[in-house]
């Protein structure tokens, strides 16, 4: 039985168990049945044309891991941004873990997807923006269909929420292969400030596959700046669907950090639904091995005077493969509009590839647009003149690999953060200095 | 200290060197001289290692060793510096950062902790006060944007810091206006003393006002076909090139 059948007939248990409401009930039917008519995305469809899902899908992936598992804090305390006080959701093979969690209903709501897709107190906002941002397409729909569990946030009026939210999602690998599906909502309304961090984390080398949704809806003058930690191991694989509406003068800013996974796909939309909105767009990937990374966004801009910056650095190495799409669509009423996008690439093997391809629509004519993309190899007159300073090759490599993505880093606003992804490059890149440019 | 033995140096087949011999002495300045693509820069390339120069014959030896087969941080190690003619912008390094990697890299291959955040922070504003360098100066990008004359102050100070037995300065005098030539002329001044020596590349005089030199060596067609003292460097800037050019050619 391939992946497909095996979630169509999981689907009739899943439901069967469930309690969900008729609306609810409704939504995941719909979803289902979008799946099962579109299937999983292949190359033949143009979104995908660089990416195939072939041989992650190959995997036998249970559905429902059949038993609950507990993990020690101090054993993936390493996972955490854990010298600051932050929020934590946790969840271990997908099902939510308190004692590792730090959630809260004080003032705001830092809790759980399956209690607000149950509790007939969210019952309104479910029906408000649950499934309101996600696309029709193959991927959120499966997702949607066994919408279940994953953080649920929420932010009322005028809340600058002093603590970082963490999500992070931990396989245990008690499972030969393990399929999940967290479904994430965010509503931030007027005036408010959050800050999230999300990370999936595999602790064996067993196979995982993450179809990930996430919906942020930001409000009036809000300000959302979510940062995405993907370091996982070479056998997990993500798909990660992030769906952003934002209503006039709110901020966005999502920042992709990619280093681990074998495939990880990241299909980033923002929608702008109001006038002087800004939309932030930023990633750093650095992969080698057989490593494949995507980066599709899209950022549509509906009303006049607004913005969008995009900026993704990335570099290549071994047999790497990245993919860079990045559409930015211009209506007719959207006068005014400022859209910049760089995408910028260093190769450093002969054998890793980058397929970049920037898609503008616009169709309105008073507007400023900017792409541009770059592939190109480490300077070779900056590593002669690094090294006769004394700074040996592979310091010297690495050194100028991390003032490529710095302006990047430089835009992260948690200094924590930025010492963590500065840690992993230095990892990475299997060198010991400090960067602390 | 070097010692250059009958170097021959090619780059992608093209010979540049034809049989260099040149010794400097510990608390010796020499100057290298010389018209438009003679080789003075492809020597100063090839002393400090760098990888596309070819050494076809002879060899270089530091301080007793050879130094050809070495990489050129090693030589850096050891304590050959190069002034870059054209000093490379490496945006989002700061000065800094860069000169404290330089500086840790270089302890650690001598078995050295590195050196502590005080005394560096110390050694960072003597030498920066040394060649007038702005504070604000050293947290910006390495050379991005810089001025002629900021890029080359910014070598110097990066010589002071690194302490070399051996520096090389490749027409370090180009894109400086009076002002900064003094000041950096004034940091090298300061830096010499009896245990350490300087290649000063020039294609003219006027650094040598500031820099004396103790031998001047006249490099033509990759080979060095007239040394003497600093009178040698006046009668260049007088007469030009050509009377060498003849004399050799003839």
């Amino acid at each position: 039985m391939d992946l497909k059948e095996k979630l169509l007939s999981s689907f009739l248990v899943f439901e069967d168990k469930s309690d969900a409401d008729n609306y609810l009930h409704e939504v995941r039917n719909d979803a289902i049945k979008t799946f099962e008519e579109k299937g999983f995305p292949t190359k033949k469809e143009e979104a995908w044309k660089y990416t195939s899902l072939n041989k992650v899908l190959k995997e036998d992936y249970s559905v429902f891991p059949k038993q609950e598992n507990a993990l020690d804090y101090s054993d993936i305390k390493k996972y955490f941004i854990h010298d600051i006080d932050t929020y934590k959701i946790v969840f271990i093979d997908g099902k939510y873990s308190s004692h590792l969690s730090q959630t809260t209903h004080e003032g705001i709501d830092v809790c759980l997807m399956s209690s607000a897709l149950t509790k007939p107190k969210y019952r309104l906002i479910i029906e408000n923006y649950f499934n309101k941002a996600a696309t029709k397409d193959s991927l959120p729909s499966l997702n949607t269909a066994f919408s279940n569990e994953g953080a649920y946030i929420h932010i009322p009026k005028n809340k600058v929420v002093e603590k970082p939210i963490q999500i992070i999602h931990f396989s245990t690998g008690n499972e030969s292969a393990i399929l999940l599906q967290p479904r994430n909502l965010i509503v931030v309304e007027e005036n408010s400030h959050v800050q999230i961090i999300e990370r999936h984390q595999s602790l064996t080398d067993n196979p995982v596959l993450t179809n990930s949704v996430t919906e942020i809806f930001t409000k009036k003058r809000a300000i959302v700046d979510y940062y995405k930690v993907q370091n996982d191991n070479l056998n997990a694989s993500l798909v990660d669907n992030t769906f952003i509406k934002q209503k006039q003068e709110s901020i966005a800013s999502v920042h992709t950090f990619t280093f681990g996974g074998k495939l990880t796909r990241n299909n980033l939309n923002f929608y702008q639904e109001g006038e002087r909105i800004d939309s932030i767009l930023k990633g750093v990937t650095i992969i080698g091995n057989k490593q494949h990374v995507d980066h599709n966004t899209l950022v549509h801009h509906i009303e006049p005077n607004c913005e969008s910056h995009q900026d993704y650095k990335g570099i290549f190495g071994e047999n790497a493969t990245g993919v860079f799409n990045g559409k930015i669509i211009v209506e007719k009423e959207a006068q005014k509009t400022n859209a910049f996008q760089a995408n910028n690439n260093i190769l450093i093997s002969d054998k890793a590839t980058i397929n970049t391809k920037p898609q503008l629509e616009i169709f309105a004519d008073d507007v400023k647009c900017s792409h541009g993309c770059t592939i190109g190899q480490l300077d070779e007159s900056a590593m002669f003149y690094m090294r006769s300073r004394g700074i040996p090759e592979k310091e010297a490599k690495a050194l100028l690999m991390y003032a490529f993505s710095n302006n990047v880093l430089s835009s992260v606003k948690i200094p924590e953060i930025k010492q963590r992804i500065t840690k992993i490059i230095a990892n990475k890149l299997g060198v010991n200095i400090g960067f602390d440019l | 200290m070097l010692k250059i033995d009958n170097l021959h140096a090619s780059v992608e087949d093209k010979s540049i060197l034809r049989g260099i011999n040149l010794e400097v002495k510990a608390g010796e300045v020499h100057a290298i001289m010389g018209p438009n693509g003679s080789g003075k820069s492809t020597l100063a390339s090839v002393i400090s290692g760098k990888e596309e120069y070819e050494v076809t014959k002879g060899n270089i030896s530091f301080n007793g060793e050879n130094i050809d087969e070495l990489a050129a941080e090693e030589r850096a190690h050891k304590g050959v510096f190069l002034s870059f003619q054209y000093p490379v912008e490496i945006p989002g390094v700061s000065v800094t950062n860069f000169i404290k990697t330089a500086i840790n890299e270089t302890r650690k291959a001598k078995g050295l902790e590195d050196m502590p955040a005080k005394d560096m922070l110390k050694l960072i504003r003597d030498k920066a006060d040394l060649l007038e360098i702005d504070r604000k100066f050293l947290s910006r990008s390495l050379n991005e944007g810089f001025s002629g004359g900021e890029k080359k102050r910014n070598e110097i100070f990066q010589m002071a810091m690194l302490d070399p037995k051996l520096a090389i300065l490749d027409e370090t005098d180009s894109g400086l206006d009076i002002d900064a030539l003094r000041i950096v002329a004034n940091g090298v001044n300061k830096l010499k003393n009896e245990d350490n020596a300087v290649v000063v590349i020039t294609h003219y005089q006027r650094l040598l006002d500031y820099i004396v030199p103790d031998f001047v060596h006249v490099l033509y067609n990759g080979r060095i076909v007239k040394s003497g003292g600093k009178e040698l460097a006046h009668e260049l800037e007088e007469k030009g090139y050509d009377w060498i050019k003849e004399e050799v050619d003839a």
